[in-house]
């Protein structure tokens, strides 16, 4: 009995240093892309590979030179001002209707709510090339191809899923009560929205924020659709980088965008971390 | 009590309105533009007018009329001056090669001749209007409604009498392409559940501590930008990349046995792999999270094996993570676009590829068109299943 109790703790041992080892691998293939990015953008030579210079931390080896080459490139700076243009105002457009939708489903009165919601996620889970070719047909006539304008109610409308998922995870757990109490006291709609219901969700509301800020700076295909010359973003100009030549400024860029997902992403947990401790939430 | 429920009601519709309008416009709307252009082929029909109905009384067998002949002439001819040839003879092309070459040449022929006959005319130009498929060609090209892109896309085409038939096997594309597609999908997510089941199996039980330090570790390629991903697979799998350079320092392969991992299915599938794994890992760890570890251990208590009481216990309380996970990545790897144009070379193509060509190479809207409904359909079918299955609400971003 003492020997199968043993052989038992032994193969469940096993088992275990095999599971971990699976999931070791597993997170390493993971991240791994983006730790070979990192170092590679500050290779002296033109090769996507570590030179026997770089293994030996021979500080010759390392430059800024692809760094130098982006900062200096009139077309990096044209992208990046593009994107950021057309990542905020399509953030604002996609933060201020989904809040008020995600506001309006949340109330327990809002007839058909399964399908609206059902409506309003389908700009996430439609393939982009589909809705991409068919925002070329529509906004062609419309007049609005190739501008600023289509490509930023492009990127509000994917954007807008992430908004009304977030804040509606928020407002799961709200007191309506609050509401009812600010409006006995006398408070307006909008008093009781701005100050009572707004401070409470805003960790919601900036997170699906940051999403659709992330979405639109990374969004490839719409632009490539939509845009023309004038509307070149920065992955638009890594996806001709990528296609024609692959040169090692691009992946300063990407070491770059990573430092961006960092942030971005640390500051959704921060805020997540707030939200499951605030008053107000019933859970 | 009437009156309060209906203002709330008003209430919440009034502000759930604006993102629906927007969404109608921004979003419903291109897809209907595109479902239109699926069937709706104006262009040879306002071009050619008269020859269509000259055409609608032919019997299509035989040679047409002298004066079906001398209609599509004046038209032609017409079309040349207004510079409009091009597109028509294009679109003509489409349903029988070769036609675009004769109908410019035959216009050109005619350009200023004043012919006795323009059908003995048009012959010796090029005897091809001599043959019914090149009229019927003509007339197919003319239908306003048509239902030939969907034929198109699915592999079949129409014989001389009109009968729907499936293409010769050396031309058929689509329907082999979508299978394809179907079928890396079908791996992706298999290769996606057997990676990410153990992690999110740890993550799950691990302490919190280290449940959240894990979690991130899954975050972060969640968060990084999709182009930088798909370039790293590139530095890391092409021939002169870091895994070949391991490998042939390590001796599993030669200096000339490089292996060709990028550029090719071997890179749509490990590049798609990694990028769509979180998709399956969070909602594999949320539905985990709620199983508690007692179940299990009751379970060996009760002299269950590791392996009984998870096959017996654990699995089947999981199987809700499995299913959302699984329709997740498979819904996300069928409308793949960038990562396979990208990594894909020739060989690691699928649908949306396809569909990308149609739309800025060849210019065949109608066919990109119906092959974007065709997937479309696939996926929104799936998103159903999903929705009934999930719940789109309990979808979570973190």
């Amino acid at each position: 009995m003492r020997h199968a109790t043993a052989s038992f703790e032994f193969s469940e041992r096993v088992g275990r240093a095999v599971h971990l080892a699976v999931c070791g691998a597993v997170l390493v293939f993971l991240v791994a892309p983006m730790l070979v990015v990192i170092p590679l953008s500050f290779n002296a030579e033109p090769y996507f590979t570590f030179t026997e210079g770089m293994l030996r931390l021979d500080s010759d080896a390392y430059s800024l030179r692809w760094y130098r080459g982006v900062v200096e490139g009139a077309e990096w700076r044209l992208a990046l001002v593009n994107s950021i243009v057309i990542g905020v105002a399509a953030t604002a457009i996609a933060t201020t209707l989904g809040v008020l939708a995600a506001l309006g489903l949340a109330n327990p009165a809002m007839p058909g709510r399964g399908f609206v919601t059902s409506l309003l996620i389908s700009p996430m889970v439609t393939p982009i090339i589909i809705s991409a070719a068919g925002m070329f047909f529509f906004y062609s006539k419309l007049g609005i191809a190739q501008t600023h304008l289509g490509v930023i109610l492009a990127h509000a409308v994917f954007g807008t899923p992430f908004v009304v998922i977030s804040v509606t995870a928020t407002l799961v757990g709200f007191d309506q009560n609050l509401v009812k109490a600010g409006a006995s006291l006398g408070g307006g709609p909008f008093l009781v929205f701005r100050r009572i219901q707004l401070p409470l969700i805003a960790p919601g509301v900036i997170s699906g924020a940051l999403f659709a800020f992330a979405a639109s700076f990374d969004e490839v295909v719409a632009v490539l659709f939509l845009g023309g010359l004038q509307q070149r973003t920065v992955p638009r100009q890594m996806w001709t980088g990528i296609r024609e030549e692959i040169s090692p400024e691009i992946l300063a860029v990407a070491t770059f965008l990573v430092m961006l997902a960092l942030i971005l992403l640390g500051t959704v947990e921060w805020l997540r971390g707030r939200a499951s401790t605030k008053p107000g939430n019933a859970d | 009590m009437a009156r309060p429920l209906r203002g709330a009601r008003l209430r919440a519709v009034a502000l759930t309105l604006p993102l629906v309008a927007f969404v109608a416009v921004t979003f419903i709307a291109p897809l209907g533009s595109m479902l239109v252009r699926s069937f709706y082929e104006p262009h040879v029909a306002d071009a050619l007018p008269r020859t269509l109905a000259a055409l609608r009384a032919w019997d299509g067998s035989s040679v047409p009329s002298e004066d079906t002949f001398r209609i599509l002439a004046t038209e032609l001819r017409w079309l040349d001056e207004q510079r409009k040839l091009g597109a028509v003879a294009t679109r003509v092309n489409r349903l029988e090669s070769g036609m675009r070459s004769t109908i410019m040449d035959t216009a050109d022929a005619l350009s200023s001749a004043e012919p006795g006959s323009w059908r003995e005319a048009m012959i010796a130009r090029d005897p091809i209007w001599e043959e019914p498929s090149a009229w019927l060609a003509v007339r197919r090209a003319g239908e306003r409604y048509t239902m030939r892109h969907y034929l198109n896309a699915l592999d079949l085409d129409r014989d001389p009498s009109g009968n729907i038939v499936a293409q010769s096997p050396d031309r058929r594309i689509y329907l082999p392409l979508l299978l394809r597609t179907l079928g890396v999908s079908l791996a992706i997510t298999i290769i996606c559940l057997i990676l990410g089941y153990p992690v999110a199996y740890l993550i799950a039980n691990a302490s919190p501590a280290r449940s959240n330090l894990l979690l991130l570790l899954v975050l972060v390629p969640f968060w990084t930008s999709l182009l930088v991903r798909t370039t790293s697979w590139i530095v890391l799998l092409q021939n002169q990349g870091v895994v070949n350079d391991l490998l042939v320092a390590a001796g599993v392969i030669g200096e000339d046995g490089r292996l060709a991992l990028v550029y090719n299915m071997v890179g749509t599938l490990v590049a798609m792999t990694q990028v769509l794994l979180p998709f399956m890992i969070l909602p594999l760890y949320a539905v985990m999270r709620s199983i508690s570890p007692t179940y299990l251990r009751a379970a060996s208590s009760l002299g269950a094996t590791f392996r009984q009481g998870f096959v017996r216990v654990y699995w089947p309380q999981s199987l809700p993570g499995v299913a959302a996970g699984s329709l997740l990545v498979f819904i996300l790897s069928i409308g793949y676009y960038i990562t396979p144009a990208l990594v894909g070379g020739r060989t690691g193509q699928l649908i949306s590829n396809m569909i990308a060509y149609h739309m800025q190479e060849s210019l065949n809207w109608g066919l990109a068109a119906a092959l974007g409904v065709i997937l479309l359909v696939t996926v929104m079918s799936l998103y159903l299943v999903y929705n009934r299955l999930v719940g789109i609400e309990r979808m979570r971003l973190s």
